[in-house]
């Protein structure tokens, strides 16, 4: 711990490693299954206003706000599913973000909108005030201690191991092997896509419910698309091609501004030099053993080759 | 002012900044057209036409239409080195789509927080304004319909950009290779196409619309910052999808349409839902018409 601490990790950065490890599960499940979706930010908002809202109007304590934002993503992932994860590839990803940023608007403007339909309902003229627009909800109390974290993410990471090996699993790998042939072995694709989506967006309102309490403050503009990349760039990191990659990718992307104290000006550039770095010349990551001897193999012939006077390969 | 009036003037802004979305959208259908990926960094390139222009207008001087070439040229030069690093190796690799997606979102945020350092040790700030007097400032006055010269300014430079555009397209031998390569790499190749050029060439193209575009958006509101790109970015997105992935008129159209469509939501209800808007459009485009108005139907590969 102290080694930890000298180096800049202190307990705070700790939990936002591992909110951001249960991040990248989020959209672990998804990738996983073939499904390239960025609405992970939309959903991690849903379940940190709604957790938030549990536990600080309602009194309730902090396992009972998970569920509840983990039921509120995962209720509204099911009408977004079904129409969305039709589309393929680009176009999924261009639906993902329009919804992303529809949570935002509809979040900038919930006070407003929710007033305007008291008035027409009742036809009184109330001041509506819950979310506060822009400015956000604060003075949350500080819920989420480190253990809550820690628990989660192993209990997560062992629901997906089995998951992996029960049929859902083999189901989503085969989707993600080939969408069509998997139908023709009778997977029923439209099923497995929505409930792994559905999934996901429980496993991201979790980690809004937790970062929401440590942060102590939410605003609608924290969840835009800038968040969605962040997990994207902890999946990517870390690789998708076992579990561990994204909770590895999202903690070593979560530490590296701490570590690297002149880096946190550069933080941003960094955040753009690691997706662009990794999906050119690493695409499984760091945890991914089959692309580093791949990469090694490469080196290593490039540099043998280099005295030799070889024809251009194409 | 009464209500037929008003419409009409609503009617010009909305044609003015219908012309920036067409041209901004424009990068995005060339690239796709011919490469069949999207460039998610095209609005890193939108930001860096108005860059370029705002740092020649201060630091050279240079007069309006010196500083317009200067960021088209600039900013088309930007699109080329993104060809060479986010996607020429993954091209090489047959990497999938996606993958070259990813790596566009990462070029956008180096390219974004780039400008960001820069403008903070240039100015001290994330925000700047063009020098005064660049273009003349007294309304025009037609009736009683007044018009921004700027407004006039955009709709006639963005019209004979898509008019060029349209040429080199459809009537110079360039532009027949540009449209071989985007309908069978591998035959254009075999018949001679240097498909490398072609994609480079593409690259120059779309950037230069795309840096037209901004810094064309910056002086209609007279200062630039590092992230207005990312303002425009899914709008550029909606007008594509909206008019057809790939489809150049398709593109246009979708701008256009995308702004009358926000000018008047704008003038109807309030301006905070006209976003929501243009999502929601976006949103029933796909379910309905994926291919978008003018598009193709995308063939389900086995």
């Amino acid at each position: 711990m102290n080694f930890l601490g000298s180096i800049g990790i202190s307990e705070a950065v700790i939990q936002f490693m591992l909110v951001n490890a249960i991040l990248g599960l989020s959209i672990y499940v998804t990738l996983y299954t073939g499904m390239f979706t960025l609405a992970n930010a939309g959903f991690m908002a849903i379940g940190a206003y709604t957790g938030v809202l549990l536990t600080q109007q309602l009194d309730w304590p902090l396992w009972a706000g998970v569920i509840g934002g983990m039921v509120a993503a995962g209720v509204i992932a099911v009408p977004i599913g079904l129409p969305v994860l039709r589309l393929r590839d680009i176009y999924l990803a261009i639906a993902t973000i329009g919804f992303g940023e529809v949570v935002r608007i509809v979040l900038l403007n919930f006070d407003q909108i929710v007033s305007s339909l008291i008035e027409l309902t009742t036809g009184e003229r109330t001041r509506f005030a819950l979310v506060n627009g822009a400015r956000g909800i604060r003075g949350i109390p500080k819920l989420t201690e480190t253990w809550h974290l820690v628990f989660f993410v192993l209990l997560l990471a062992y629901v997906l191991y089995r998951l992996h090996r029960s049929r859902l699993g083999r189901a989503m790998a085969a989707i993600r092997q080939d969408e069509l042939a998997a139908a023709n072995m009778g997977i029923d694709v439209v099923y497995v896509k929505n409930v792994v989506f559905v999934l996901g967006a429980m496993i991201a309102g979790a980690a809004g419910v937790f970062s929401g309490h440590l942060t102590r403050i939410i605003t609608p503009d924290a969840y835009g698309f800038s968040q969605a990349v962040d997990i994207l760039a902890f999946a990517v990191l870390g690789g998708t091609s076992t579990l561990v990659g994204p909770i590895v990718g999202g903690m070593v992307l979560g530490a590296l501004p701490e570590v690297l104290r002149f880096m946190q000006q550069y933080r941003g550039l960094f955040n753009g030099l690691v997706l662009l770095l990794f999906i050119v010349y690493l695409p499984g990551g760091l945890i991914n053993p089959a692309g580093w001897s791949s990469l090694w193999r490469q080196a290593r012939r490039e540099r043998s080759s280099q005295g030799e006077t070889l024809p251009e390969a194409s | 002012m009464d209500s037929g009036q008003q419409f009409l003037q609503q009617l010009i802004n909305a044609l003015s900044l219908g012309t920036i979305y067409s041209l901004f959208a424009l990068g995005y259908a060339l690239v796709f057209s011919v490469l069949g990926v999207l460039n998610l960094a095209h609005s890193a390139i939108f930001t860096a036409g108005a860059v370029i222009g705002l740092l020649l207008m201060r630091y050279v001087n240079a007069s309006a239409p010196v500083a317009f070439l200067g960021a088209m040229i600039g900013a088309g030069l930007l699109g080329i080195i993104l060809e060479w690093i986010a996607f020429r190796p993954l091209r090489k690799r047959g990497a999938p789509r996606i993958s070259q997606l990813i790596s566009s979102i990462g070029a956008a945020i180096l390219i974004v927080n780039g400008f960001q350092l820069l403008f903070q040790s240039l100015f001290g700030r994330t925000e700047e304004y063009f020098p005064r007097g660049i273009v003349a400032e007294q309304p025009i006055l037609i009736g009683s319909l007044s018009i921004q010269p700027i407004r006039l300014i955009i709709l006639v430079v963005s019209l004979a950009l898509m008019l060029l555009l349209q040429f080199l397209v459809r009537r110079t031998k360039v532009g027949m290779a540009m449209r071989s390569v985007a309908f069978n790499q591998r035959t254009s190749s075999l018949l001679g196409v240097n498909v490398n050029w072609v994609f480079m060439l593409t690259f120059f193209l779309a950037g230069a619309l795309g840096g037209a575009g901004g810094l064309l958006y910056g002086l209609s509101f007279s200062r630039v910052t590092p992230f207005m790109g990312q303002d425009i970015a899914l709008i550029g997105l909606t007008a594509i999808v909206l008019g057809g992935m790939g489809s150049i008129q398709g593109a246009v159209l979708g701008g256009f349409l995308v702004a009358i469509f926000q000018t008047f939501s704008i003038a109807l209800g309030g301006s905070s839902y006209r976003d929501a808007f243009v999502f929601i459009i976006l949103f029933l485009i796909l379910l309905v018409r994926p291919q978008g108005l003018l598009g193709q139907p995308e063939q389900n590969r086995a």
